[in-house]
C-alpha cells in the first residue's frame, strides 16, 4: 500500500491563479521522499492539501488508503505535519503544546505523558518542557514541532523545510533522528532547499515547478540525467589567459581557482594533461555544488528558458 | 517502539478527549490571565452598584416594586456574562488564528462541530465564572433572592452560549485585532446598555418601547431578571424561545463557516 497517492490534484485560487495543475504522485510505504522545487512552485500548497489546511479544487488524495473526501479522520490520523512556519501557541509551555496535540487525536493524558517524555528526550527538549515556547531558540522550536507531529505516532510524517535556519550541528542531529524513525517504519516526505539534505536522506525525489511535477524518480535515476558536472579546481599557477581545452568549458574564478564543466561520460585525465602542458598544477578539486543541487538548478533553468 | 501500530481510539472516545482538551485549554487560558479576564468585571460591577445602586439609586426610588439596587443587579450580572462569554471566544479564537495554532486542530481528526463546541463551552465557562463572581460582589451590596433559581441558571447558560457563538463568528471573520473590538464596542455595548439593564422599558415613550423590542438583549436581561425578581417586561417563554432560535441560527452559521474554511483555510 502506498503511504500517499495523489491523482490529478489541482488548486486554483479565487483570483484564477493555479498553484497546482493536476499533479500525480505516489509515495511508497516506508519511503524517505523529497519534494523539491523553487519558491512558489506549489510544494507547500500540495502539503497543505494533504494535511487538510488548504481546500483542493479538484483531484484525489489518499493516505494509507484513507481518501481525504470519504475518510478524512482516517487520513488525518495517519499524518504528522511539521510545517514551515512556527505555528504553536507562544504562551504555552513545551509540554502543554505536545500534550494538547495528543488530546486532539484522542490520546488519553497518561499515555500522552509517556510519549511526550520519550519524544522530548529523543529530541533534546525534555529539560525545556516547562519553558514557555516563545523563549526557545529557533532550533528548539523546530524540534518541538517534530515532537508535536510525532505524538500520535503517525505512519506518514511530512516535514516542510524542517531545518531552515538551524545550525549545522543541530541539522545533522535532526537528520540522524529522521533517518532513525524512517528505519523504524515511518514514511517521510521532506521539502527542503538544502539539496544536500535531500541527496543524503531521501531515496526518491519529485521536483515540482509551476504547479506541475517535472521530474520524478530515485536519486540515482535523476542524477543519471545530469549531463554535466561542475568542478572547482584549486591550482598553482595563473588561470587567466589559459588556452581552451576541447570538450571542457573552463572559467577563471576571482579567487584564483578554475571552474570546469565536465560533460557526462567524459573523463578528466585529458583535462589534467592539458592544464599541466600549460604550466598549471592541480592541487585539489571538488564539486561546485552537490550533484542533486546541480541537477535541480539546471532543471529549473531549463524550465525558465522554455517558459520564456 | 514501532511506529504506526498505535491503537486507533473509537470515534466517540477520541472526540470526548479532544473536547476535554480544548475546553481545559480554554479554561486554563482565562484562568492564567485572571487579572485581565476575571477581575475587571468584579471591579466594574462593584462601581456600578456603588454609584448607580447605592448613591444614585436611593434618589430614583422604587422600580417595578423593587429598590433600584435590587432592580439593576440581574441586568448587571447578565451584562458581565454577555461581555465575558463573547470576549473570551473572540479573543481566544482570533489569537489561535493569528498565531496559526488553529492548524494544530485542523490537521487533527477533530470534527468542526467539536471545535465550535469546545470554544463555545470555554466562553460559557468564563461567562459563568464571572457571573458567579459578580453575584458574590452584588451580595455585598444587597440581599439577593432568587424567585426561580433554575431559570436563572438556564438563562445564564443559554445567553452565554449565544454570545460565545457570536464571538466565534466574529473571530472567524476578523482579519486584525481591530476587527475583534469593533463589534463589542459599537454593537454589543450599546445594545446591552439599551437592553433594559438599568431601566424598565415601561419608562420609555411608546415608539422607543417598540424599538427596544428589536433588541435581543432586552429579552435575555428580562428573562434573567424574572428568575431573580419574578418581574419582566417581556413574556419569559418568548425570551426563552428567542434565545434558542439564536443559538440554533448562530450555531448553524458558525458551523457553515468552519466547514467552508472561511478565514482559516485558503
Amino acid at each position: 500500500m502506498n503511504a500517499l497517492s495523489i491523482r490529478n490534484l489541482e488548486k486554483r485560487y479565487p483570483n484564477g491563479v493555479y498553484a497546482l495543475r493536476g499533479i500525480d504522485l505516489d509515495v511508497a510505504e516506508g519511503e524517505f521522499f523529497a519534494l523539491l522545487g523553487p519558491n512558489g512552485a506549489g510544494k507547500s500548497t500540495a502539503i497543505g492539501i494533504i494535511a487538510s489546511l488548504v481546500n483542493k479544487t479538484a483531484g484525489q488524495v489518499s493516505v494509507f488508503g484513507h481518501d481525504l473526501d470519504t475518510d478524512l479522520a482516517g487520513a488525518k490520523a495517519s499524518i504528522g505535519l511539521v510545517p514551515q512556519e512556527f505555528n504553536f501557541n507562544q504562551f504555552e509551555t513545551v509540554i502543554q503544546i505536545v500534550l494538547n496535540q495528543a488530546g486532539y487525536y484522542g490520546i488519553p493524558r497518561s499515555r500522552a505523558r509517556e510519549r511526550a517524555e520519550r519524544y522530548l528526550k529523543q529530541l533534546g527538549l525534555w529539560e525545556k518542557r516547562d519553558v514557555v515556547s516563545r523563549e526557545l531558540s529557533g532550533g528548539m522550536k523546530r524540534r518541538l514541532m517534530i515532537a508535536r507531529a510525532l505524538i500520535h505516532e503517525p505512519r506518514l510524517l511530512i516535514l516542510d523545510e524542517p531545518t531552515a535556519g538551524v545550525d549545522i550541528e543541530i541539522r545533522r542531529s535532526m537528520w540522524r533522528f529522521l533517518e532513525d524513525i524512517n528505519r523504524r517504519g515511518i514514511s517521510i516526505i521532506l521539502t527542503t532547499h538544502y539539496l544536500e539534505e535531500a541527496e543524503s536522506l531521501c531515496s526518491t525525489v519529485a521536483v515540482i515547478n509551476h504547479g506541475r511535477i517535472v521530474e520524478y524518480g530515485t536519486v540515482s535515476e535523476l542524477l543519471h540525467k545530469l549531463n554535466y558536472e561542475t568542478f572547482v579546481l584549486n591550482v598553482r599557477g595563473s588561470v587567466t589567459g589559459l588556452e581552451p581545452v576541447e570538450g571542457y568549458s573552463m572559467t577563471a574564478r576571482l579567487d584564483g581557482a578554475l571552474e570546469v564543466e565536465v560533460p557526462k561520460d567524459t573523463g578528466i585525465n585529458r583535462l589534467f594533461e592539458a592544464l599541466s602542458e600549460q604550466g598549471v598544477e592541480v592541487l585539489s578539486m571538488r564539486n561546485k555544488t552537490n550533484r542533486l543541487e546541480e541537477f535541480f538548478m539546471r532543471l529549473v533553468e531549463d524550465q525558465r528558458r522554455d517558459a520564456a | 517502539m514501532a511506529y504506526g501500530d498505535s491503537a486507533i481510539p473509537t470515534t466517540w472516545w477520541r472526540n470526548w478527549v479532544a473536547f476535554q482538551t480544548i475546553l481545559i485549554k480554554e479554561v486554563h487560558r482565562f484562568a492564567r490571565i485572571w487579572v485581565q479576564t476575571i477581575l475587571p468585571s468584579a471591579i466594574t460591577t462593584g462601581l456600578y452598584l456603588l454609584i448607580f445602586g447605592n448613591l444614585i439609586g436611593d434618589r430614583i426610588g422604587v422600580m417595578d416594586g423593587f429598590t433600584y439596587m435590587d432592580y439593576i443587579v440581574p441586568g448587571i450580572i447578565m451584562l458581565s456574562i454577555i461581555t465575558n462569554s463573547y470576549g473570551n471566544v473572540v479573543s481566544s479564537f482570533y489569537g489561535t488564528k493569528f498565531q496559526r495554532h488553529i492548524e494544530e486542530l485542523l490537521i487533527a481528526p477533530v470534527p468542526n462541530w467539536l471545535i465550535l463546541a469546545g470554544y463555545v463551552c470555554g466562553g460559557v465557562a468564563r461567562g459563568l465564572t464571572v457571573g458567579v463572581l459578580v453575584t458574590i460582589v452584588a451580595a455585598v451590596f444587597t440581599d439577593l433572592e432568587l424567585a426561580h433559581p433554575l431559570l436563572v441558571v438556564l438563562i445564564a447558560i443559554l445567553t452565554a452560549t449565544v454570545f460565545a457563538i457570536g464571538g466565534f463568528i466574529n473571530a472567524i471573520y476578523a482579519k486584525s485585532f481591530d476587527d475583534i473590538s469593533i463589534v463589542p464596542t459599537f454593537v454589543l455595548t450599546p445594545l446591552t446598555y439599551l437592553g433594559g439593564v438599568f431601566y424598565s422599558i415601561s419608562l420609555l415613550a411608546p415608539f422607543w418601547q417598540g424599538a427596544s423590542l428589536l433588541n435581543p438583549i432586552l429579552y435575555m436581561v428580562n428573562a434573567f431578571r424574572y428568575g431573580f425578581l419574578g418581574v419582566s417586561d417581556i413574556p419569559v417563554a418568548v425570551a426563552f424561545a428567542l434565545i434558542v432560535v439564536f443559538i440554533v441560527g448562530l450555531g448553524g452559521w458558525a458551523l457553515h463557516l468552519l466547514n467552508r474554511g472561511t478565514g482559516i483555510k485558503s
